[in-house]
C-alpha cells in the first residue's frame, strides 16, 4: 500500500543531533544527573508498592493491552462512533490531518472567542504539535497551568519526562525560577518564598488562580475517549485541570485518535492501570469525565480536536502499531537506565524514554540523525516491557528499529549480512577456528586494551566498548588442560573426530577460562 | 477530500489487514478485588482516605450535623454552601454554630460567579459511589452535590458518603456510573508530586478534604 504521511518535525527539534551525542552533553551535567537519579528511585519504589497491592496486575495488563488493541484495530469504526455520540451530546468535532491543521482549528476557535489567552491543562498531544508557540503567533497567550509545566514555561526550558516534565529541577531552581519571572506574566512569587514544596504549590496557587477565574477559553488534552458513550477523561492531581474543564465558557480538547477506548466497562481497566503505573498512586487525586455539553454546569461550547499527526502510519505498521496502545503513564522513563542517566532532552522529542526511543522514528520516520539515533538508545535490559501496564513490546521494536535503520543507511541491512557470515563460520568447526585463532591473535595484540570501535560497527560502537578478544580460546584451553596434548592449532585433537558436533560446538565462542 | 475523510480512508487502509470485527473481543473482563465483608470493605476505605491525608470519620445517622459542623469548624470556616439537594439536617448544627450557610445563587437568584464562588470557606456535598481499594469518591454533580464548580473553587470540602455509597474496587464504581452525568473522582485534597516526586498536599482544588461516613 502507498506510505501513509510521516509526522513532520516541530521546529523546536529540527536538527536535533543523535541522542548520543546530545546525551554526552546531559552525562556532563551533575546535577541534573543527581536531581533524575533521585527522582526516579523515589518514583521507582512508590510503582512497586502500589503495583504490588494488585493480585490480579498481570490479568489488567492483559486486558488494557486488549482494550487498546481493539480500538485500535479498528480504530475509523471506533472514532466515527465517538463522534456521533459527541455530536449528540452537544460538542463540535474537527479532524486534524497534521500539526498544523489542529493548530489553526485551536487558534480560529479561541479568535473567535476574541481570547487573547486560553489556560490550558497538561498536555502531550498539544506539545506534540506545539500549540502554544502557534497560539503565541497569533497573539493569544497560552498558560500552562500544572506546576511542572508552569516551571519549565516560567523557566524557558522544555519537558523532560511525560509525566513529571520538570523532573530535571530540583527544589532550589525551582524557587528561583518562581521568584524571577512570575512577576512578568501575572501575580509575582511572595517575596519570602522558600525552596519547601508546600511553599512552592502555594505560590503557584496563587499565581494561577486569577488565571483560572478570568479565562474563558481553555485547551486540553485527554486521558481516553470512550467511544461507546463519547466521554472524555482526563487524569490529574493538583485539580488545574477541573479548574480548566469546568470554569471557562469554552472548552477545546485536543486527542490524539490512539487515545479511544471501545467502551466506557474498559475504564474500569486502566483507571487501575495508569495511576498505579504513573505516579505510583492507588489513584490520582483528581480525574474528571464529561461528555459533551452539561446544560448549566460547566463550558457550554465544547469542541474536540481529532488528530492523526503520523498516528495513521504507525497504524500501518501491523507490528509497530503496539506502540500505540501508550497510555502515557511514563513507567518505562522510571525504570530505564539509560534515561535515568541522560534524562528527557536528549530523546529530541516531547516523547523522551524508552517509548520515546520507539514512537519517534514510528511517527517521524528514520529520515533524521535523531531518529536514526534513537532505536540505539537502550540497553535492550527489558525493563520498561516488565513496567508497561499496556505491555508494549518496547525492546523487540527497538530491535527491528534498529536494522530499519541499518538497512536504509546501506541500501542493504548489515545485520542480515553479518549473520550470514556468522552463520558461515559456525557452519564448520575448521572456520571456526581459524575465526577464533584470529581472534585470540587480535586478544593478545591488545593485551588488557579496550577496543572502542569497529569500522562497520559505528552505531553500535558509539555507546558501547567491544570485549576484548580473549588469548586463548576454549577449545585451545580445554586442549591445553584436559586434552590428550598441546593445541595443534589445527584439526581436532584425534579420537573427537567421531563424536557429533553437538557437545563441540560453542554457541559462545569468546567462553574461556 | 475533507480532514475527516481523508485521516478515515489512512485508518481503514492501515488497518486492512484486520480480520476480526469490532467488538469480537467478547464482553470487557472484570479485574477486581473481592470483599471479604460489607464491614471490611467500609475499613479498608477509612484506612485508604485516610493514607492521602484527608480525614475521615464513622458516624451514625443522627450525628452527621454535629461532624459536619465540627470539620467546618476545625477548617475555621465562615462562609459554607450547600448544593440545592442536599438533606438540610446536615448543615442545621453549622448554620446553629453561627456559620454563614448559603447556596449556590446570587441575591438576583442566578448562579454564582466563579468570583463569588472564591469568596466562600466550603462546602457540604453528598456524593454518588465510594471505592474502598483506592480511598477514591465519585461525584456524579447531582444536586445533593451540586455542579463542578462548588466542589473546586472554595478551599475545604466536606462530604458526606453513606455506608452503602462504599464499593470494594475501581470496577464495582464504574459499572454504578452514568456516563451520561459529569463525573469527578476525588481521591484525597488537591496534590502534586511535581517537586521531586514527592507527594505534597495542597495545589489548586480543595486543599482539605473531610469525609464523613455515615452507617
Amino acid at each position: 500500500m502507498t506510505e501513509l504521511p510521516v509526522q513532520d518535525t516541530s521546529p523546536t527539534f529540527l536538527g536535533m543531533p543523535s541522542f548520543q551525542r546530545a546525551a554526552a552533553g546531559a552525562l556532563a551535567d551533575t546535577q541534573q544527573r543527581r536531581n533524575l537519579a533521585h527522582a526516579t528511585a523515589t518514583i521507582r519504589a512508590k510503582r512497586a508498592a502500589a503495583v504490588g497491592e494488585v493480585e490480579g496486575w498481570e490479568d489488567l495488563r492483559l486486558a488494557g493491552a486488549a482494550a487498546k488493541d481493539e480500538a485500535l484495530h479498528h480504530l475509523p469504526d471506533y472514532l466515527e462512533q465517538l463522534e456521533a455520540n459527541l455530536t449528540a451530546r452537544g460538542a463540535t468535532v474537527h479532524w486534524a490531518r497534521d500539526a498544523a491543521e489542529a493548530n489553526q482549528v485551536v487558534v480560529d476557535l479561541a479568535r473567535a472567542k476574541g481570547a487573547d489567552e486560553v489556560v490550558k491543562v497538561k498536555s502531550m498531544a498539544t506539545q506534540e504539535i506545539e500549540l502554544n508557540e502557534a497560539l503565541e503567533a497569533a497573539g493569544i497567550a497560552a498558560w500552562e497551568t500544572d506546576l511542572a509545566e508552569l516551571i519549565v514555561q516560567l523557566g524557558e526550558d522544555r519537558p523532560s519526562h511525560i509525566l513529571v516534565p520538570a523532573i530535571h529541577r530540583n527544589r532550589a531552581e525551582i524557587r528561583e525560577i518562581f521568584a524571577r519571572r512570575m512577576g512578568a506574566v501575572g501575580r509575582a512569587a511572595p517575596a519570602d518564598l522558600t525552596d519547601e514544596p508546600e511553599r512552592l504549590a502555594e505560590a503557584a496557587r496563587l499565581h494561577l488562580r486569577e488565571k483560572f477565574l478570568r479565562a474563558r477559553v481553555a485547551v486540553s488534552g485527554a486521558n481516553f475517549a470512550v467511544a461507546d458513550t463519547g466521554t472524555l477523561v482526563v487524569v490529574e492531581s493538583e485539580g488545574n485541570g477541573r479548574m480548566c474543564l469546568t470554569l471557562p465558557e469554552t472548552l477545546i480538547t485536543v486527542v490524539g485518535i490512539e487515545k479511544v477506548l471501545p467502551t466506557f466497562a474498559d475504564l474500569a481497566t486502566m483507571l487501575q492501570l495508569l495511576p498505579r503505573s504513573s505516579t505510583g498512586e492507588r489513584m490520582n487525586p483528581y480525574t474528571s469525565m464529561w461528555t459533551g455539553v452539561t446544560p448549566s454546569d460547566g463550558p457550554q461550547e465544547v469542541h474536540v480536536v481529532l488528530l492523526d499527526n503520523g498516528r495513521s502510519r504507525v497504524l500501518a505498521d501491523e507490528v509497530g502499531r503496539e506502540a500505540l496502545r501508550c497510555i502515557r503513564c511514563s513507567a518505562c522513563l522510571n525504570v530505564c537506565p539509560v534515561y535515568e542517566r541522560t534524562g528527557g532532552h536528549a530523546y529530541g522529542s516531547v516523547y523522551p524514554g524508552p517509548i520515546g526511543a520507539v514512537l519517534n522514528p514510528l511517527l517521524r520516520g528514520t529520515s533524521s540523525e535523531v531518529d536514526q539515533s534513537l532505536p540505539f538508545a537502550s540497553s535492550l535490559c527489558g525493563a520498561c516491557f516488565e513496567a508497561c501496564p499496556v505491555r508494549i513490546d518496547i525492546p523487540s521494536l527497538l530491535v527491528r528499529l534498529r536494522s530499519q535503520v541499518v538497512d536504509e543507511a546501506n541500501g542493504r541491512s548489515a545485520e542480515a549480512a553479518s549473520m550470514k557470515a556468522a552463520a558461515w563460520v559456525f557452519g564448520d568447526h575448521r572456520r571456526l577456528e581459524a575465526s577464533q585463532r584470529a581472534a585470540t591473535l587480535g586478544g593478545r595484540l591488545l593485551g588488557g586494551r579496550t577496543l572502542r570501535s569497529l569500522p562497520g560497527l559505528g552505531a553500535w560502537t558509539q555507546a558501547r566498548d567491544l570485549p576484548t578478544p580473549p588469548t586463548e580460546t576454549f577449545r585451545q584451553w580445554w586442549a591445553r588442560t584436559r586434552g590428550d596434548g598441546p593445541a595443534t592449532g589445527g584439526d581436532r585433537p584425534a579420537g573427537h573426530g567421531d563424536r557429533p558436533a553437538s557437545g563441540g560446538e560453542p554457541h559462545t565462542p569468546e567462553e574461556g577460562p | 477530500m475533507s480532514s475527516r475523510d481523508e485521516i478515515l480512508a489512512r485508518l481503514r487502509a492501515a488497518t486492512a489487514d484486520v480480520t476480526t470485527r469490532p467488538g469480537e473481543r467478547g464482553p470487557v473482563p472484570i479485574i477486581a478485588a473481592t470483599s471479604e465483608s460489607a464491614q471490611a470493605t467500609l475499613t479498608l476505605f477509612v484506612e485508604t482516605v485516610t493514607d492521602y491525608r484527608a480525614s475521615v470519620v464513622r458516624c451514625r445517622p443522627e450525628q452527621v450535623g454535629a461532624e459536619v459542623a465540627a470539620a467546618l469548624v476545625r477548617g475555621r470556616a465562615h462562609t459554607v454552601l450547600v448544593p440545592s439537594g442536599l438533606d438540610p439536617a446536615w448543615v442545621e448544627r453549622a448554620r446553629d454554630a453561627g456559620l454563614r450557610v448559603r447556596p449556590d445563587e446570587d441575591d438576583e437568584g442566578r448562579p454564582l460567579s466563579a468570583d463569588q464562588l472564591d469568596g466562600i470557606d466550603a462546602v457540604v456535598t453528598a456524593a454518588r459511589v465510594a471505592v474502598a481499594t483506592t480511598g477514591t469518591i465519585v461525584l456524579d454533580h447531582a444536586p445533593d452535590q451540586g455542579r463542578r464548580a462548588l466542589t473546586l473553587v472554595p478551599d475545604h470540602h466536606v462530604c458526606v458518603v453513606r455506608a452503602e455509597q462504599v464499593v470494594h474496587d475501581v470496577p464495582d464504581a464504574v459499572a454504578l456510573l452514568d456516563p451520561a452525568r459529569p463525573l469527578t473522582w476525588i481521591s484525597g485534597p488537591s496534590a502534586t508530586s511535581d517537586i521531586e516526586l514527592n507527594r505534597v498536599e495542597g495545589v489548586h482544588g480543595p486543599r482539605t478534604l473531610d469525609v464523613v461516613v455515615v452507617d
